[in-house]
């Protein structure tokens, strides 16, 4: 049974920061705001629960930010990434507001880390949040709720019904009921579809299947898929997803920062069969760090391992699960099933490739390289000879799909050539509008920030 | 020390230590950075560096029901109350009344019992207002003890702990950098300076560090008056009562206020908290103490304000004998907490 309920100005449907910023946005412009949000409330937020910054433009010295970072730079860095795979117009859109967002986030509960430790070279384009993504997810529900927006928890809507061009009511389940609400204004803000794994299957290939998913069980893509089968734009290539390489043991769903591991420049990288396949020295982590996904996708059974020894230990940030340590390479084999025999032989072949060592810099490309094998190593290569040695599984772990709703700059979405009159989108679900391809650290929630306040703006005008 | 408790903390320490979100919110991250693997040392350290403010607890994304089941204000808590009894000396002491309120209660009337029974046996003839009640020295002999014992309990704790967690040479400059954030509280501001989340979920509020100054500042002002006295008395001939204008009286008024608002929050606050992230053994202990303490403030207060009246010697002897528990019990409940926090800030200040 379907109940029709007395509903409010505008349903926002999903609960992370791009939800939330268009509901407060909304609410603070008098309309009535209901934000459906389908995990239970330990889980609300997302992905955004799991982030830990923002990249932000400014012109001087910005709440925790030091120095500048102009349009002009950040656009220049998405493009490095994107490949030009970029709507030019959004994205200085996105980049100019972020500007604007900073203050906006601090006035609306969330708090940043002073420029502290480790992160030097993020203090100037990036503002960190105090106790991350949960704790500004938190802030903004506090002042959600102040403003009178109704938030409702396990609520997940299956259905937007689409009449001519305008959506006429949504449909969403709570404990197990099926409800139905004709609000004036939707907003959709639930994220990509890398949850559901069976899509993923279709778009990547069995493959997929192996894949671990680094946030939310919840972005199931269910709304974006309803929507698209009725005919709503789409934009970007359901093959495309963000994917890193991050410890084999991590949990499915829901591992978070915790499971990625830095390591791979001072190791050796093997698949299954103990083979090295790329150059694990291409360059500084960072950089090199969203590839590796990939790379171990391609791998059989989508699985490799890092081999290090003793003397390169501490030199990565550390990581939630300890490495496998053994003794002998034999032995570290054995505990990581892989062939005893090839890695010994793989062992040795690098080893003997390495040259002179004494330039080695961990922080830096510092040109230390092997010769006359494939791959090679380009940098930091030194031999692996010092027990105890250990190891760590690697395995894909997908942050985020790049197939969403088409929008223009006011977030409205489409049909045709014709806007939908009253549906808005904002952050992941539609970030495909703007970033093709790669990713840029902090822009997801950039994107989210900036789209969720116009979002938020177009639909309570709408409503009004 | 309980090695599962310790386990437990070292397992959520290592995954604090890779996400490191929290980074900013208090002295423990700075400190947990610092390190890869977590001795037994280490985590005492780590635990009495935190005020079980809970802001690292409502940011968490691991709590449960998440398979990594965060809970790392409650698990240093565990290994805090852990150390506090293992470090006590004697160290029964430690174990009877740490966690336990009961006890507690139980040693607060044998202190009452003791300062009647001595009323009466020791009741000096001839004296004037509570002298009438309890002699002057009698009072001497029964609290000088009572204070020196706790006094050097505490140094023999303090030194196992500097031994246990292995610091370095001591320096006034640590100790004054310690005392300058235990005078403001400074973790208690959440590091964004916004308070903390106890008592209402993720909402931030200075409510509990305005409580704990409340405390900590009124009792200090009520020792600062207790020892004025002491100078008045032998140094300067000027012996009790004094009036109000006097400056143990000044001190000891303005402080038994504070204390006494200050354990009603205390107390107020604790009741309204998520008792699962704290050390959910010893909130019995923790209540009771807190009792006793506003307990000394507010019989202090009303026998000032009924000192001329036949009250008078039945408060007075509820008074001293909660003074008196409550300074033979200071190392072995929550109040020894101040003298670890204090002597972990001063290591802290080391790194
Ligand atoms: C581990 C990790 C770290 C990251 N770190 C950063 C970072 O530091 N900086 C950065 O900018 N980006 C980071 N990202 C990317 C960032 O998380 C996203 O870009 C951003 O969170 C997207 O926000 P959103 O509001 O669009 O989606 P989300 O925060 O994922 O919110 C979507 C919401 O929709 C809900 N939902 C889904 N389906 C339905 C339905 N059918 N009905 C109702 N509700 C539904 C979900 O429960 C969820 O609450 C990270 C991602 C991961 C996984
Ligand atoms: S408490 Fe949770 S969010 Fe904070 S540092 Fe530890 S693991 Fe990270
Ligand atoms: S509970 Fe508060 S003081 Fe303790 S570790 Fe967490 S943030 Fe720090």
């Amino acid at each position: 049974m379907t109940r029709t309920e007395d509903t409010p100005d505008i349903v926002v449907i999903g609960g992370g920061n791009a939800a939330l910023c268009a509901a407060i946005t909304a609410a603070e412009a008098g309309a009535r705001v209901l934000i459906l949000e389908s995990a239970p409330k330990p889980y609300r937020g997302g992905n955004s629960r799991h982030t830990r910054n923002f990249r932000c433009m400014h012109h001087g010295p910005l709440g925790p930010l030091v120095d500048s970072y102009t349009e002009e730079e950040y656009l220049a860095d998405l493009l490095k990434v994107t490949g030009g795979k970029t709507d030019e117009h959004l994205a200085r859109l996105a980049i100019r507001t972020s500007e604007d967002c900073l203050p906006w986030m601090e006035a609306h509960g969330v708090r940043f880390q002073p420029s502290l430790s480790g992160t030097l070279s993020l203090a100037r384009t990036n503002a960190f949040f105090l106790g991350g993504g949960k704790g500004l997810v938190n802030a903004y529900y506090r002042t959600a709720e102040r403003l009178g927006v109704q938030v409702r928890y396990e609520a997940a809507v299956t259905h937007l019904d689409l009449d001519d061009n305008r959506i006429a009511f949504v449909d969403y389940t709570q404990n197990g009921e099926t409800r139905r609400v004709t609000p004036k204004s939707v907003v959709v803000a639930s994220g990509g579809f890398q949850a559901d794994t069976d899509w993923l299957a279709r778009a990547w290939g069995p493959a997929a299947k192996n894949f671990l998913i680094r946030g939310t069980p919840y972005n199931r893509g269910v709304v974006l898929a309803d929507l698209l089968h009725q005919g709503i734009e789409q934009v970007g290539d359901p093959t495309q997803c963000h994917a890193v390489a991050i410890d084999g043991r991590a949990p499915k769903f829901d591992g978070g920062i915790v499971t990625r591991l830095d390591c791979v420049p001072f190791s050796i990288v093997v698949n299954k069969d103990a083979r090295r396949f790329y150059d694990e020295g291409e360059d500084v982590w960072p950089k090199r760090y969203a590839i590796w996904g990939r790379l171990v996708a391609a791998q059989p059974d989508q699985v490799g391992y890092v081999i290090i020894d003793a003397k390169s230990l501490n030199l990565f940030m550390p990581s939630v699960f300890p490495p496998i340590k053994a003794d002998t390479l034999e032995e570290l084999a054995q505990k990581m099933e892989l062939p005893a025999d090839a890695l010994a032989q793989t062992v040795a072949e690098f080893n003997a490739a390495c040259g002179d060592t004494s330039a080695f810099h961990p922080t830096e490309l510092d040109g230390v390289s092997t010769t006359g094998i494939t791959p090679p190593k380009t940098n930091w290569a030194r031999p692996i000879t010092e027990p105890p040695f250990y190891g760590y599984s690697l395995r894909t772990g997908v942050t985020f799909t790049y197939l969403g709703l088409k929008v223009d700059e006011n977030a409205q979405c489409a049909i045709g050539n014709r806007p939908v009159t009253n549906l808005w989108a904002a952050g992941e679900t539609m970030a495909g509008s703007i970033l093709g391809q790669g990713y840029l650290a902090g822009f997801g929630m950039t994107i989210g920030t900036v789209f969720g306040r116009i979002a938020g703006k177009e639909a309570a005008a709408h409503a009004n | 020390m309980q090695t599962d408790l310790l386990q437990e903390a070292r397992r959520q320490a290592e995954i604090c230590n890779a996400c490191r979100y929290c980074e900013g919110y208090c002295s423990v991250f700075p400190a947990l950075h610092a390190e890869r693997a977590f001795s037994d040392g280490d985590l005492t350290q780590l635990a009495n560096l935190c005020h079980n403010c809970r802001g690292c607890y409502y940011a968490c994304q691991y709590t449960a029901p998440h398979e990594f089941d965060l809970n790392l204000p409650q698990a240093l808590a565990n290994v805090r109350q852990d150390s506090w009894e293992d470090l006590a000396f004697p160290q029964a002491a430690g174990r009877a009344f740490q966690k336990n309120g009961v006890a507690i209660a139980v040693a607060t009337v044998i202190g009452f019992a003791l300062l009647f029974w001595a009323a009466r046996a020791l009741a000096a003839q001839g004296g004037e207002g509570f002298y009438a009640v309890l002699s002057h020295n009698a009072m001497v002999a029964i609290f000088l003890p009572a204070f020196l014992f706790p006094l050097v309990s505490i140094a023999i704790s303090l030194r196992r702990y500097w031994q246990r967690v292995g610091a370095g040479p001591f320096r006034t400059a640590h100790l004054v950098k310690a005392l300058k954030q235990a005078g403001n509280m400074k973790n208690l501001k959440g590091g964004h300076g916004d308070g903390c989340n106890f008592e209402d979920e993720d909402r931030f509020s200075h409510t509990r560090r305005m409580a704990h100054q409340a405390v900590m500042y009124g009792f200090l002002l009520c020792f600062a008056s207790t020892s004025v006295a002491t100078v008045m008395h032998y140094a300067l001939d000027m012996p009790a009562p004094y009036g109000i204008f006097s400056l143990p009286k000044l001190l000891g008024i303005s402080g038994g206020l504070l204390m006494v608002l200050g354990c009603a929050e205390m107390i107020r606050l604790k009741l309204r908290s998520d008792r699962a992230l704290g050390a959910t053994q010893a909130f019995g202990g923790e209540v009771a103490f807190v009792g006793l303490l506003g307990f000394v403030g507010l019989s202090g207060l009303l026998l000032y304000a009924l000192g001329q009246t036949g009250a008078m010697p039945l408060l007075l002897v509820l008074h001293l004998g909660a003074v008196l528990a409550f300074f033979l019990l200071t190392p072995f409940t929550k109040m020894a907490h101040g003298f670890y926090r204090l002597t972990a800030l001063v290591v802290d200040a080391q790194r």
